[in-house]
């Protein structure tokens, strides 16, 4: 098993004939994950990629049983296209487009939760089960399958945690790009509950970033449920107060939301973590050892 | 997006805020010509400039003739304005606005409101201790903030705008008042993509009326798209000078003030970037993350704006290839670096696709590029070769 995704999850790409749908679309069936069609409207009844394109998300999921959404819209079109995911039936539906205002997210997170969907990003590589299923933008070879769950604010620094990772041994069972926004379909501390109850996932990283105060719940949450053993690592130390770091969700306002709160955080919960993002697959395999669960 | 004070009280007061009248002046004259207009005893001279602590920093001043108000403005205008809030170099001045004086006033209240990322509301806060940074008052004296929740799907009731009123300790006619302003701050938030809204102080005056003596806001800059009329107020001399150039070429940059600049890509990556900098004892100069697709074109923008900074003395490229071929990226990096004919040291790191093939081809290129394996080696061989320049 694994979280989210697996290799039967069947998925359908939002934004399929666009140039970044097609080429993530491709990649994904490269490596066999089950992308079974995908939704242009205007363009329904036609073929892309050897698959079916349908004008709308009911129409695809009534005709294709998919459980799984992609979206790769504009940012001007990602809270109509996940409001009409939720409505069409699928389960999960993975954001990554950047630039979505910040507003949209307020309804659109208040949409996924009343209908009880899981909604990873905006803003994010998307989620991988490696050897299974792939569903965003991230390099599929860098992964192995393994027993380790990678939840991250940030798609390179997954990538780093990953590469670290596999090159130690250690494989990913699944790796959960969260996004860099304020408002994210899924938030860390929703991560660690879906690692803690998978059986095939037996230590979680989490990584994360400066702006708010996620990290530091999800580090009180940790402390309290969370019975695997856990890595942190938090990115800008050195990021000066007021400027946003790239990420939407990336600012140090009003004083919150520094690295060293963050990691002070870790510190309170005992959550084992480095200051150095070329150590967190070793601080991981220096932790597993020490627990004599490798 | 931050809009100056005069914008943001224009703004405003299109939803029925009451705001203290004000006239923009670009000159001594200019200036002299509002306070005749404004036809009181005394007038404030505000310079408009995208920072607080305004006030202590001699850029608020009150001025009792139409020569003050020009000798003011003449002083003000052409000059760098610094506060608590700005670098060293302070933000340029180049208007002032010439308001009525209000003073006294019964009391000085605080009305402002952001996105929540906690609560995942839009939430208004209102207090009785306006005038002082609500920041202080957040740490010393809490309680004294009300916080105001708002629905997304019902957006702010009338009860709701009532109950912040009557927190405040207004009475009569002004429960009303202040409810109708805070119901149009309301919508002109989630109507304009507001990030951040603050009027601070809110006045009360002795007649009895609200009037909003300051306004700032700051947009959400990911919805300018559907906001050309904001967008078409940005004040791009308020801002940092590479920071605005990055922005024209889609890379993020944010200047630092360290001699080590970075290039790269991914955000998250490139913040990891310059901590391990530090970590290795150096100091980053920049934070640069260009994005996905390293092709030549962005790269070589990027080295021109790290090297516009004359305080960078070696750079720092870290790059995971994911899905791009680290070959490639090396290709770019080599054209850019002949290109923009860099001189100073520049370490490569390239991970990934090929990552290899892609450091032969660095190490092969007899340029001054040194390629390096992870992300310790990486920062160790930039801060050695920058502290061998000292």
């Amino acid at each position: 098993m694994s979280v989210l995704v697996n290799k039967d999850t069947k998925v359908l790409v939002q934004g399929f004939t666009g140039k970044n749908g097609t080429f993530h679309a491709e990649q994904a069936l490269k490596v066999g994950t089950k992308v079974v069609g995908g939704v242009t409207p205007g363009k329904g009844g036609s073929e892309h990629l050897g698959l079916p394109v349908f004008n709308t998300m009911k129409d695809a999921v009534r005709q294709t049983q998919a459980d799984a959404s992609v979206i790769y819209v504009p940012a001007a079109f990602a809270k109509d296209s996940i409001l009409e995911a939720i409505d069409s039936g699928v389960q999960l539906i993975v954001c990554i487009t950047e630039g979505v205002p910040t507003l949209d997210m307020l309804y659109v997170k208040k949409a996924v939760d009343e209908a009880g969907i899981r909604l990873i990003g905006p803003n994010c590589p998307g989620v991988i089960t490696p050897g299974e299923c792939k569903i965003g933008i991230m390099p599929w070879h860098i992964h192995n399958p393994g027993r380790i769950g990678i939840v991250s604010r940030s798609g390179t620094l997954t990538y780093e945690a990953v590469a670290q990772t596999t090159a130690l041994g250690l494989g990913q069972s699944t790796c959960i790009g969260i996004g860099g926004d304020p408002i994210p379909g899924t938030s860390h501390i929703d991560a660690l509950k879906l690692f803690q109850d998978d059986p095939d996932t037996d230590a979680i990283i989490m990584i994360g970033e400066i702006g708010g105060s996620a990290e530091e719940e999800a580090a009180e949450f940790a402390r309290q449920y969370v019975t695997k053993p856990v890595v942190g690592y938090i990115a800008g130390v050195t990021a000066p107060k007021g400027k946003r770091m790239g990420h939407a969700g990336a600012i140090i306002s009003g004083g919150k939301g520094t690295a060293e709160e963050k990691f002070k955080a870790f510190e309170q919960a005992g959550i084992a973590y480095t200051r150095s993002p070329a150590e967190i697959g070793k601080t991981m395999f220096d932790l597993l050892k020490s627990k004599g669960m490798i | 997006m931050n809009l100056h004070e005069y914008q943001a009280k224009e703004l405003l007061a299109k939803y029925g805020l009451p705001v203290q009248r004000g006239i923009l002046a670009h000159s001594g004259e200019e200036a002299a010509a509002a306070y005749d207009t404004l036809g009181g005893k005394f007038a404030v001279v505000k310079a408009q400039v995208h920072a607080g602590g305004r006030g202590k920093a001699g850029g608020v001043k009150v001025v009792k003739s139409r020569e003050e108000a020009a000798a003011e403005a003449t002083r003000l205008i052409g000059t760098n304005l610094v506060t608590y809030q700005t670098d060293a170099a302070g933000q340029p001045v180049h208007s002032v606005l010439v308001c009525e004086d209000m003073y006294p006033v019964q009391r000085e209240l605080y009305l402002g409101a952001v996105v929540d990322r906690g609560s995942q509301r839009v939430v208004f806060m209102v207090s009785t201790e306006g005038g002082v940074e609500i920041e202080k008052v957040a740490e010393e004296t809490p309680e004294k903030i009300i916080k105001i929740e708002v629905n997304p799907l019902v957006g702010m009731q009338p009860f709701q705008a009532r109950d912040a009123a009557f927190a405040l300790g207004l009475s009569g006619a002004q429960i009303g008042a202040f409810a109708k302003l805070m119901l149009g701050a309301y919508n002109a938030f989630v109507e304009n993509d507001f990030a951040l809204f603050e009027v601070n102080p809110l006045a009360l005056r002795e007649n009895g009326e609200l009037a909003c003596v300051d306004g700032k806001i700051n947009l959400d800059s990911n919805a300018l798209f559907r906001h050309p009329d904001l967008l078409a107020q940005r004040d791009k001399s308020q801002e940092n000078e590479r920071e605005v150039k990055a922005s024209e070429f889609e890379l993020n940059y944010v200047a630092l003030e360290g001699n080590i600049g970075c290039m790269v890509n991914g955000a998250g990556l490139a913040m990891a970037t310059m901590d391990i900098i530090k970590l290795k004892g150096g100091q980053p100069a920049n934070f640069l993350d260009v994005g996905g697709g390293a092709t030549k074109e962005r790269v070589i923008e990027a080295f021109k704006l790290i090297l516009a900074d004359d305080s960078v003395k070696g750079v720092l490229i870290n790059i995971f290839g994911g899905i791009v071929r680290c070959d490639m990226i090396a290709e770019a990096i080599i054209a850019a670096v002949k290109e923009v004919n860099v001189t100073v040291p520049v370490v490569v790191r390239l991970e990934g696709n090929n990552a290899e093939l892609g450091a032969k081809i660095l190490d092969e290129s007899g340029l001054k590029l040194t390629s390096a394996q992870g992300l310790n080696d990486a920062a160790e061989k930039i801060v050695a070769a920058v502290a061998a320049l000292a």
